[in-house]
């Protein structure tokens, strides 16, 4: 077996690893909560793939985690941690939803708007990470630090603006922004409840695959996240590389954002505030920050958010418990982490490891 | 060791230290080659020898860090396994490093307490206090127990780690260059009162260092190490400074010949004009470095590490910002972009190939592309990579410059010391017009093999009229590659000479300090 084939394999067999690590401790968590290990299993199983039906609802609840994983994943590869997603969906949401109500004004065509809503989500979104990426390399503040404290800035934009500047008045029990026209609405695809979102969030996957492997942006990342000095040896513009890649990260989420409202919410409300960028942070950890396995994760963990009516109904289990499952996983996934190249059977046999001669200091 | 606290301390003669036949292999490569050293019970004992001659290797096999290939550590006449710091300190061994290994935020005393192998799990601090107070009364220095590191000076701390060694108990000192953080004076004080303590007999002292001063000075015997081997012995009131630099430069009036070939009309390609850079902690390094490297030339630079070399080289290479200064390259300003390096052909071989010039987990064809991955034929439309491509002058460059890897998609990491900086070689040396290498110790920690390969190739890039400016802290390498030699010391280029008038007891002087 080659060195390739064992180090895609252990990719593999760890992230697997560690959902099932995680559904045995979430198993024992139902059995305390007094359900049936077993039966909850098959009820999100059920839930999330045991019917076309049920699968639309985890094809709903994924495109968004696609988008958002993007936001952790990207940065990923240039070494940064960024767990602002949440941050950057609400505010891409805010923006689309200013945006669209404002093109549909001007009486632009659906098409027009739709596009200036998914631009307008876009550069909020990213923005809103970039600065984050500017604070990392200008200022040196830790980027998972800044990146979680604006999510709670942005939760409070937004609160802000559907509560005053952008209130619709007939929102009482709620407080909304003024709702898109249905007509600008994103459709869904032919013979299904699925809307376009999902089609957003597999190309961007893909695009962004291809970004990072096979461009000369993406190798220029990768060198600057592998090894930052010989990146500036080489000369690569290391802030450059930093806020561009935030950007890009930032600008999916907002398109997230973009696909909630006009898909889904029709307005923006703290509705938007779901927990996809959250969701999405842990997609990107399982994927090991790989666009193409994020899409897969992305409907795995759409499915088991889908589940959560069916466990609060079949069950006896609060509906929380599906958030509960999302943290016992996120837990094992980050252990898992520290099990790459420990274990012996992905061990490479053919090159040893290099005497450590640098361990002779100079004097 | 409850004796390791007891006030007041019983001052019995220290034990004798004593290293037989030790040899010390890292894979291929040998740090230490046969060496013996004793240290007889109250003595100053002096370890000198060049970056690289084993010295820390040595002191490290002695304390238990490194387990010797073979040869014997004996105290008091019996071989002892030591394989920890912590057997060494119960044979009476301690050693105080190079850099402070003390809390700041924590007092002297609590450091103190800290640094005992036998910390209890609950501390009684009046009954601490009290001893704590008693050794203080006895020791050589006094510091204020309830002073925070962070508030002592440099001088002070140094105090602070050997008085720690005092608290346990240690009676052979080990110090690895106890004064390269020091002033003068503050050295002068240290090193005076130690002698004091080894004069009464309480203690025996191993010291490392650099300096022909404090070495004449305080110290009764000298060792000398050169490349692993053990180079010279003898008593200091026996020796000159200058039999001292011959023993641990070795024969090198003359430098071993290597063919050079004469650049007709060489140009200046680098110049630095009032350079200064700063190190990590805001202090400057490199103070107004004033130098030209023509094409067909190689400057060396000489110094003890520490001085300034490495991070001239880092703002050379554009991995640090210098504080103010001109670099100009064939004339026009040179800010290290990667837009300038190309167009005036800048190659840089780093000190620590994997740290400097790596990324570890990419594949030795990814590695070798760094330079041209945005260039055709590597690159399409500027964009877009040619994996293909990629492999392909990989391959070729790993028959080139014969690099050892199982493939061109082996992760460079897991390539052996030697064959990294292979990689990085075939990266850097195989465009066919450069105009400037700059190389910082580019063999250190390889073998002989490897050593003359790449000496060869900075040569061949020298005929072809490269202008190549090489740090290096091995004299040896100097001397035998380089046209003009310039010493660095306190950051300050102090003194030029080409190669060929160079007097190496000046040079030793020079980089000493003098």
């Amino acid at each position: 077996m080659s060195d390739r084939w064992r180090s895609l394999l252990e990719k593999i067999c760890i992230p697997i690893g560690a959902l099932l690590a995680a559904l045995v401790i979430f198993g024992l968590f139902c059995a305390l909560a007094g359900a049936n290990p077993l039966g909850v299993y098959y009820s999100i199983y059920r839930a999330a793939f045991g019917s076309w039906s049920s699968f639309q609802n985890t094809l709903i609840q994924a495109s968004p985690l696609m988008l958002s994983a993007l936001c952790t994943a990207l940065p990923a590869r240039l070494g940064l941690v960024i767990i602002g997603n949440e941050g950057a969906l609400v505010l891409g949401g805010l923006a689309a939803v200013a945006g669209g109500l404002t093109l549909g004004g001007w009486g632009l065509p659906t098409p027009g708007v739709q596009l200036g809503m998914a631009l307008a989500g876009m550069a909020a979104g990213g923005i809103w990470i970039a600065i984050v990426g500017a604070l990392r390399h200008y200022r040196a503040v830790n980027e998972t630090i800044s990146s979680l404290l604006m999510n709670y800035i942005a939760i409070a934009l937004l609160n802000h603006m559907v509560n005053g500047p952008m209130k619709d008045p007939s929102s009482l029990n709620k407080p909304s922004s003024y709702p898109l026209p249905e007509m600008h609405m994103l459709g869904n695809l032919p013979g299904s409840r699925v809307h376009y979102g999902l089609v957003l969030g597999l190309v961007a996957c893909g695009l962004a695959y291809f970004l990072i492997q096979r461009t000369t942006f993406g190798f220029a990342a990768r060198t600057a996240g592998g090894n930052v000095r010989a990146a500036r040896v080489a000369g690569l513009p290391v802030g450059k590389l930093t806020l561009a890649i935030c950007f890009l990260g930032g600008a999916c989420a907002g398109l997230a954002g973009m696909v909630e409202v006009a898909a889904v919410h029709g307005r923006a409300n703290e509705s938007l505030n779901a927990n996809y960028g959250y969701g999405g942070v842990l997609v990107a950890f399982i994927a090991r920050h790989n666009p193409i396995a994020a899409s897969l994760v992305a409907l795995l963990l759409g499915g088991i958010l889908a589940s959560g009516g069916i466990l609060q109904r079949s069950h006896g289990l609060p509906d929380a418990t599906v958030m509960v499952f999302q943290g016992i996983v996120f837990l094992s996934v980050l252990y898992s982490d520290s099990l790459y190249g420990r274990l012996p059977i992905f061990k490479e046999r053919g090159v040893q490891p290099s005497p450590p001669m640098a361990t002779a200091t100079p004097v | 060791m409850k004796t390791a606290i007891a006030a007041p301390q019983i001052k019995t003669a220290p034990p004798e230290l004593e290293v037989i036949n030790l040899t010390k292999r890292f894979g291929s490569f040998t740090a230490l080659d046969q060496v013996s050293i004793k240290v007889t019970p109250g003595s100053f004992h002096a370890l000198l020898g060049e970056n690289g001659a084993g010295k820390s290797t040595l002191v490290k096999c002695i304390m238990g860090f490194y387990t010797p290939t073979s040869g014997e550590v004996l105290v008091d006449r019996q071989s002892r396994a030591i394989d920890s710091p912590k057997d060494a300190h119960h044979f009476g061994l301690g050693m105080v490093y190079q850099h402070f290994t003390s809390v700041p935020a924590m007092t002297v005393a609590e450091n103190l307490v800290l640094s005992r192998y036998d910390s209890p799990q609950w501390i009684n601090w009046k009954t601490e206090y009290d001893r704590l107070d008693a050794f203080m009364a006895t020791s050589p220095f006094q510091i204020d127990l309830r002073t925070p590191i962070a508030q002592l000076a440099a001088g002070q701390k140094q105090k602070l780690e050997i008085l720690k060694q005092l608290y346990l108990n240690s009676r052979v000192l080990i110090l690895d260059e106890p004064t390269s953080v020091l002033t003068p004076d503050e050295a002068d004080e240290v090193l005076g009162l130690l002698r004091e303590e080894v004069t009464a007999g309480h203690l025996s002292v191993l010291m490392i260092s650099h300096k022909f001063r404090e070495v004449m000075a305080f110290t009764d015997e000298v060792t000398v190490l050169r490349k692993g081997k053990l180079a010279g012995h003898g008593y200091v009131r026996d020796l000159t400074v200058d039999d001292m630099a011959h023993m641990m430069l070795g024969e090198k009036t003359e430098a071993t010949p290597v063919e050079k070939v004469a650049i007709a009309d060489s140009q200046p390609v680098l110049e630095l004009k009032d350079l200064c850079a700063d190190r990590d902690n805001g202090l400057p390094a490199v103070c107004s470095a004033n130098l030209i490297v023509n094409s067909g030339e190689i400057v060396g630079i000489a110094g003890v590490s520490g001085n300034g070399q490495r991070e001239l080289v880092e703002v050379l290479a554009g991995q640090r910002p210098r504080h103010s200064g001109d670099i100009l390259v064939n004339g026009e300003p040179y800010q290290s972009t990667r837009k300038e390096m190309a167009r005036h052909q800048v190659y840089t071989l780093p000190e620590e190939p994997l740290r400097n010039a790596c990324v570890p987990h990419m594949s030795v064809a990814e590695n070798m592309a760094l330079r041209t991955f945005d260039c055709p034929p590597q690159a399409r439309r500027g964009w877009l990579l040619s994996l293909r491509n990629i492999r392909r002058m990989a391959e070729g460059l790993v028959k080139v410059f014969s690099v050892k890897t199982p493939s061109v998609d082996t992760p460079v990491g897991h390539l052996s010391g030697g064959n990294v900086q292979r990689t990085v070689l075939a990266r850097e040396l195989s465009s066919t017009n450069i105009n400037l290498l700059i190389a910082a110790n580019p063999c250190f920690g390889l073998d002989f093999s490897a050593v003359d390969y790449i000496h060869s190739q900075i040569l061949a890039a020298r005929n072809r009229g490269v202008a190549v400016l090489l740090v290096s802290e091995d004299l040896d390498e100097l001397l035998k590659l380089s046209d003009r030699i310039v010493v660095i010391s306190g950051g300050e280029l102090v003194y030029e000479s080409p190669t060929a008038a160079a007097d190496i007891k000046t040079l030793g002087h020079k980089m000493a300090g003098h």
